[in-house]
């Protein structure tokens, strides 16, 4: 019994100092946007006495314009979510639903397609998007995801396999239509699925860096990531406060999310993995 | 007149089928089976960008065998794969078999283990560039609380072996992280273990879905905790690990933004995190070698798929299925 407890009391030791390990670097980042300019070169953890003076600056600063870019990657993000959900969604049921021939073949080339890195096919993409006279937009940025996503389909389709199809079979003996079914039945039906999808492209998109880098050339398109990687490239003379209030203005909205809708993450990320 | 029959309902689903899925296979063809296409074409032409592609053979991966810097990228990605993806896995997996033993307040300690991995990137590497800074960051100070103890450990191996080991040495005095080359992969191979709750949180679910029989029967038999682990909780992860370490090892090929935000945009202390995605960039947007930058894209391509392939086949005698 007494190993049990001495067991136990190192578990959770364990876990503690696991757990804050893992926190500390963005505790730290808040800790110090929140100091005085003279404080940020002071060792200690905590600003004695906090103040809003980094935050103030680097959103007044030229050098890093919070609203625009905020502006640009919300236009990005609601254009592509509203691409992702449709497109996939509906190839997903193509998938799951519509048997065709061929389709087994074709599914197991889209699952292929999984395996391609984005920078296997960076170089031409981008000489398609030239091509097209999108570089210096954001069309290059969103309007791919209207294709559906090979990743996303999957997730759906499995999803959709797992609903049914009684419901439909008696929906169309009421006459109800293919996409009648897809759309007033499947959808509905499919909103814990199509949260995980939206949720996954929300934070592909805010964080993705390497996408604007290639495709946007003014700094008035920029997006969060983008803006903040150059404010830092440029930060010789930046103060440190400056640049984690930045960090933490770029961060905090992602760890919102993440804390509204820790289930669907946590959930969606665990069936993935053992699915997949 | 039944083929006729066959025939239209066949050509009817077809068509169906064809509408249904076209987001995909309009994107397929557009925006990857396109640009394949053409990128493969265009490794086989010299392309600077601002003058039409000119065929030049197979001059590109040519000079690739012979291009000093494709050398240390491809070494600098392996070795970073190397230390990034078993460590990786290891960590994982031990904080999931933590996770697992039904302790209290589980949901938070999941929670700050997963939290880094949602955080962008470029703002995780800005956060690491203060953390790492040889004067005013948090990893050296508390190196400096712990070095008078890392230097006696030094001395008494000295005292057994004759020996004082060098990177202990400079450990305890607190390294110019991201100056100096071993130094500055160490601190990228750190900072991805920091990133390793997504995969914690997969192993967490499968160690979930280990029936409780078979730890009833192992401990009837007599085996302790370890055995187990080994006999146990390894083999029924093995599937999830398998993924999970495919997955890695694509990650790990396309590493840009966290040593691009780090280094500046720059190539490290002697181009020692100079990573493969790195070099391609470079070469398609800094020096417009598209020509290049293409065969690196499809040397990358497959590097992904024969190290993939390898996995599955050493893995086919590790890997046990439940069921099959």
């Amino acid at each position: 019994m007494r190993i049990r407890s001495i067991n136990l009391a190192l578990t959770y030791a364990l876990l503690i100092a696991v757990a804050l390990l893992f926190v500390l670097p963005l505790l730290w980042m808040v800790c110090v946007s929140l100091k005085p300019p003279a404080e940020v070169l002071q060792p200690s953890f905590l600003p004695t006495a906090p103040t809003l003076t980094g935050y103030r600056e680097i959103v007044r600063s030229a050098q890093f314009d919070f609203l625009l870019y905020a502006r640009n990657t919300l236009i990005i993000l609601v254009l592509s979510l509203a691409g992702v959900l449709l497109s996939s969604s509906i190839a997903a049921y193509g998938f799951a639903r519509v048997p065709f021939p061929g389709r087994g073949l074709m599914f197991a080339v889209c699952l292929a397609t999984m395996m391609i890195p984005f920078p296997v096919i960076m170089v031409p993409t981008y000489m398609l998007f030239k091509y097209l006279g999108w570089i210096g937009t954001l069309r290059p940025l969103w309007v791919p995801a209207w294709f559906g996503s090979a990743f996303n389909i999957f997730l759906l389709r499995q999803f959709f396999l797992g609903i049914p199809k009684e419901l439909e079979e008696s929906a169309m003996l009421d006459g109800c239509t293919r996409w009648g079914c897809f759309w007033r039945i499947m959808l509905p039906l499919s909103r814990p699925a199509l949260a995980v999808v939206a949720l996954f492209h929300c934070l592909a998109v805010w964080n993705d860096l390497i996408g604007p880098l290639i495709y946007l050339t003014h700094q008035d398109q920029f997006t969060l990531a983008l803006g903040l990687q150059f404010l830092q490239s440029k930060s010789g003379d930046t103060p440190w406060n400056q640049l984690m209030a930045a960090s933490t203005l770029v961060v905090a909205p992602v760890l919102l999310l993440f804390f509204m809708a820790q289930r669907t993450f946590i959930q969606g990320i665990a069936t993935t993995g053992l699915k997949g | 007149m039944k083929q006729a029959h066959f025939g239209t309902t066949g050509r009817r689903a077809l068509s169906a089928g064809l509408l249904w899925t076209a987001p995909w296979w309009l994107g397929f063809l557009l925006f990857l089976a396109l640009p394949m296409g053409i990128s493969l074409y265009i490794s086989f032409c010299d392309y600077p960008l601002l003058q039409p592609p000119v065929y030049v053979g197979t001059a590109n991966y040519q000079a690739l065998t012979r291009d000093p810097v494709f050398h240390k990228v491809l070494l600098n990605t392996l070795v970073y794969a190397a230390l990034a993806i078993p460590l990786g896995t290891i960590v994982a997996v031990l904080l999931a078999a933590l996770l697992n033993q039904r302790v209290r307040g589980l949901g938070l300690f999941r929670t700050c283990i997963f939290v880094p991995t949602v955080v962008p990137l470029v703002g995780i590497a800005l956060v690491w560039l203060w953390m790492l800074n040889p004067e005013y960051g948090l990893i050296n100070g508390a190196v400096r609380l712990i070095g008078p103890a890392l230097d006696g450990a030094n001395n008494a191996i000295a005292l057994l072996t004759g020996h004082r080991l060098a990177w202990l040495g400079e450990l305890a005095a607190g390294p110019k992280w991201l100056a100096l080359p071993g130094w500055a992969m160490t601190a990228l191979v750190l900072i991805s273990l920091w990133g390793v709750g997504s995969p914690v949180v997969i192993y967490l679910a499968g160690l979930q879905e280990i029936p409780e029989e078979l730890y009833e029967a192992a401990m009837l038999d007599g085996a302790s905790a370890t055995r187990r682990f080994w006999h146990v909780t390894l083999p029924g992860l093995s599937p999830v690990i398998l993924f999970n370490v495919i997955v890695g090892l694509i990650g790990t090929w396309q590493i840009f933004a966290l040593p691009y935000v780090l280094m500046r945009g720059e190539q490290g202390p002697q181009r020692s995190t100079y990573f493969y995605t790195m070099y391609l960039y470079d070469n398609a947007f800094r020096y417009l070698k598209m020509g290049y930058a293409s065969a690196m894209a499809w040397v990358q391509l497959f590097i992904i798929l024969a190290l993939t392939a390898a996995v599955f086949l050493a893995s086919r005698r590790a890997v046990y299925y439940r069921g099959t």
